[in-house]
């Protein structure tokens, strides 16, 4: 992913801020990575050149424990989060299913964030609410028994909350709809 | 001049928590389950709405947060204590119904018998938790408090004898009679192995250096399990306890919990016990005003099962990939740092300081003589009450699945149960009889492995439940292993083509011998254990594999390339238009006859119009193998 205007000194910022804070000892590498990644959602390849410069040591070892563990992420995340439970017991009552419906609505992949960076879909192993599989985090708030219906149903929340917004900010659902007719 | 003892530190610490927990008494109390089970079942909300009719009510009325009690299948839960009643529990409380309790009960004296799920003390109206069925076969040790103190203060876990064991161990027992204690009890590993926690400690305590360390293993890999997490969100010092008197035994002045990332309650539920038990000295320098001296910190996990490996743990812990070593040595002699550290899992910790208060007698007591004690499951999936369960060694299978969990839900065959998590096995109806232990379940091709329980019922797929953790186990394979990393794979491939219908007969073999040979090439227990899935659901579910390459069928209508869904024109009402507007790809249309059907070229078989055709129609159906009826 490019970065957006302006990323660049935030990423460079943070790294120097965590790196100070937590000293330059190979065994802070995790903690961080971890730190980093609270901070800006994802690891993007400049935080990790520069941690790897701090801690001195190869950015190889860097990106080698950043992909070893599942924790880490290295495309931003969405707006808004979707993590699909694939755990034992949501799986077997439908959690790929959960998983397709959002990838066919989505146009993306599990792992993967759209263009907009708006939504991001991963998945994740049992959250501890097998009683009411399958579930999925939107945005950390677990929602129980998704069906497709149910997915369809929390896009178009999302889908209805932006377009008031958008209304606010000045810009009527009247001009969206002419200009979507004149595309 | 007169020394101050531990126990008599402890006792004056006990009399100002149970001062104070028994002042919480006179007034009415309310207790709600905000562990991770209750929280996703909206217990915050039920939080709110207390706290609002309290107020608007003008009641004087305390609300606390507890942990979870194990009936996850009733959350969000609340217990309501009111002097001159007993305790009442309610089951899936929601917003009007946590106003008509304050309404009812709080403000006037009805406690709305309808609704109450079970009475705490023993009294004349209400049944009370022996009542129940399950009551007759669990046993708790470590989730006895789990549920019903607030994790979130010390006090609480104090006046209900915590810490004693501590004090117990710190004034009145060399570290040689702990390990004798210990090896007495018979408490063996509850991560997985079942190693004898005598023997570990012993062999770390006899390993001379200046520096150990105690690490607790709170990584909880299996992706379908959580109890250590249950039992850190709801009793978090019952851990720490048992830590520290390791860590006494030993001689180690530093200690870690290595807890998921993925587990934010409980990592803050920790971290504040952590500072609690600081602040009164029972971490830091000269505890109790002994020479012992330790402290604890939490370390984040980042999400690798191999992690919860004791060698990958340890590298991680260090800054490295998560990749295990060959032993030995053993941890006790080398480990975090090349020091030797005591590593045991969160339940194994919780044990222990019952094991010293009450004696490794008692605790022997409990169990079978070869795995003493109780044993801890989350028991998920076709079952009726889903929830965290303790039950005593030697229980079988079926109590567990049939008395405890009453049964599959929906009047459905029971069909497996999976044990164990990726490491474990499935077992079917004929081996429900067996007792849970570790050496029975062996036996049998399973585990008891992390305590992750699933029910499987007949619309499970066996072939496609052994492909799911043969997924798992090969996407987390850390690569070490040419075995565990390319034949898991092969497997992963073989049945995948299984469940696609292109199976050949000769693929059965190629997969027992490709188990065979993973579990000879592997160092560590992921790879030693990955096939175990495949083996038992080969063993016990070889007429599903068949099915599945000679008939091109999935008996239980799972596997995806398998199946078609079809409408049956005999059942379908003209009149509904439910499942068209359900189908998310627009494969349902309306005949010229009026009934609907499907556009089989279209449909991405997402299940939505199975799910929504109204019940008394009931016209969806799955069909294996994907031919469609001659009209
Ligand atoms: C792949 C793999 C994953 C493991 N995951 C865990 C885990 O999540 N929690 C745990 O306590 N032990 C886990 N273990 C077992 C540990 O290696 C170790 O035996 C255990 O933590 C020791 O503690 P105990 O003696 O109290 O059981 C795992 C082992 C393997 C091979
Ligand atoms: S398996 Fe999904 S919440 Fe447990």
């Amino acid at each position: 992913m490019t970065l957006l205007e302006g990323e660049r000194e935030v990423i460079l910022k943070h790294v120097k801020e965590i790196l100070d804070d937590r000293g330059t000892s190979r065994e802070n590498l995790i903690p961080v990575l971890q730190q980093v990644q609270d901070k800006l959602g994802y690891l993007p390849d400049l935080a990790m050149q520069k941690i790897a410069a701090g801690l001195d040591i190869p950015t190889v070892d860097v990106y080698g424990i950043a992909t070893f563990y599942n924790q880490f992420r290295m495309n931003p995340p969405g707006d808004h989060q979707f993590k699909v439970c694939m755990g034992t017991a949501c799986y077997m009552v439908g959690g790929n299913i959960a998983i397709e419906s959002f990838e066919r609505r989505l146009e993306i992949r599990e792992g993967e964030t759209t263009p907009d960076r708006k939504f991001s879909l991963e998945r994740v192993a049992c959250v501890g609410c097998c009683t009411m599989a399958p579930v999925v985090l939107v945005d950390e708030e677990v929602e129980g028994h998704v069906t497709p219906t149910r997915v369809d149903g929390i896009l178009l929340a999302f889908e209805t909350e932006t377009e008031k917004e958008e209304g606010k900010n000045g810009e009527g659902i009247e001009e969206k709809e002419e200009r979507r007719s004149d595309a | 001049m007169k020394v101050i003892t531990a126990v008599e530190r402890y006792t004056e610490l006990k009399t100002k928590a149970q001062e104070k927990v028994n002042s919480l008494q006179d007034k009415p109390l309310v207790r709600i389950g905000t562990a991770t089970c209750g929280l996703a079942a909206g217990a915050l909300q039920v939080k709110e709405t207390f706290e609002e009719e309290i107020k608007n009510k003008g009641l004087d009325v305390r609300i606390q947060e507890v942990g979870c009690m194990g009936h996850c299948y009733a959350e969000p839960l609340a217990i309501i204590s009111k002097p001159g009643f007993p305790s009442f529990c309610y089951g899936k409380v929601d917003e009007g119904l946590a106003k008509l309790l304050v309404d009812s009960f709080l403000e006037n004296d009805d406690p709305c018998y309808e609704y109450a799920m079970v009475a705490l003390e023993p009294n004349d109206i209400f049944p009370t938790f022996t009542d129940f069925p399950r009551d007759a076969y669990e046993k708790k040790i470590i989730l006895e408090h789990c549920g019903f103190i607030d994790p979130g203060d010390i006090e609480h876990y104090i006046a209900h004898e915590g810490y004693a064991a501590l004090a117990k161990a710190l004034e009145e027992m060399k570290p040689e009679e702990i390990i004798s204690e210990m090896t007495a009890s018979g408490l063996r590993g509850r991560g997985g192995a079942g190693f004898p926690v005598g023997k570990k400690w012993s062999l770390c305590k006899d390993t001379p250096d200046e520096v150990k360390y105690i690490i607790c293993n709170a990584d909880e890999g299996d992706p379908g399990a959580f109890m250590d997490r249950n039992v850190l969100e709801s009793n978090p010092h019952q851990v720490i306890e048992g830590m520290l008197i390791s860590a006494y035994t030993v001689g180690a002045e530093k200690g870690y919990i290595y807890i998921r990332n993925e587990y934010p309650l409980a990592i803050q539920r920790i971290e504040t016990a952590l500072e609690q038990a600081r602040e009164i000295g029972l971490l830091g320098d000269s505890i109790f005003g002994s020479p012992f001296n330790f402290d604890l910190e939490i370390f984040e996990g980042s999400g690798a099962f191999v992690c919860g490996e004791e060698s990958a743990l340890v590298s991680s812990m260090e800054g490295k990939m998560g990749i295990p070593q060959a032993r030995p040595p053993y941890m006790a002699v080398s480990g975090f740092r090349g020091r030797p550290t005591v590593l045991n899992n969160v339940k194994t910790f919780a044990y222990v300081p019952t094991i010293i208060r009450k004696g490794a007698d008692y605790f022997k007591s409990v169990g079978t003589s070869d795995s003493s004690g109780t044993a801890v499951f989350t028991l998920v999936g076709k079952v009726a009450n889903t929830g965290l369960v303790e039950v005593p060694m030697g229980t079988t299978l079926r109590q567990l699945i049939f008395d405890i969990g009453e049964g599959i839900p929906a009047e459905k065959e029971f069909k497996a149960v999976q044990i164990g998590g990726p490491s474990g096995g499935c077992l079917p109806e004929t081996k429900l009889d067996i007792p849970i232990d570790f050496d029975s379940l062996a036996e049998a091709g399973a585990i008891m492995g992390s305590g992750g329980l699933v029910v499987l019922d007949e619309d499970d797929c066996m072939v496609a439940i052994a492909r799911y953790f043969l997924e798992f186990t090969q996407q987390e394979s850390c690569g070490k292993c040419t075995f565990c990393r390319l034949g898991t794979k092969h497997m992963l491939d073989i049945l995948t083509r299984i469940t696609q219908g292109k199976g050949e007969m000769a693929d059965l073999e190629i997969l027992q011998e490709l188990a065979e040979d993973i579990k000879m090439g592997s160092l560590c227990n992921l790879g030693k254990t990955a096939p175990n899935p495949i083996l038992t659901t080969l063993r016990y579910f070889r007429d599903e594999y068949e099915a599945h390459i000679l008939e091109g069928r999935c008996p239980a209508c799972m596997c995806k390339d398998l199946i078609l869904y079809y409408i049956v024109p005999e059942k379908c009402s003209k009149l509904c238009n439910v499942c068209v507007g359900s189908c998310p790809v627009e494969a349902i249309y309306t005949r010229e006859d009026g009934l609907k059907a499907i556009d089989q070229e279209k449909c991405v078989k997402c299940d939505n119009c199975l799910k929504t055709c109204p019940p008394e129609h009931d016209a969806v159906i799955k069909l294996s193998p994907p031919v469609l009826p001659e009209d």
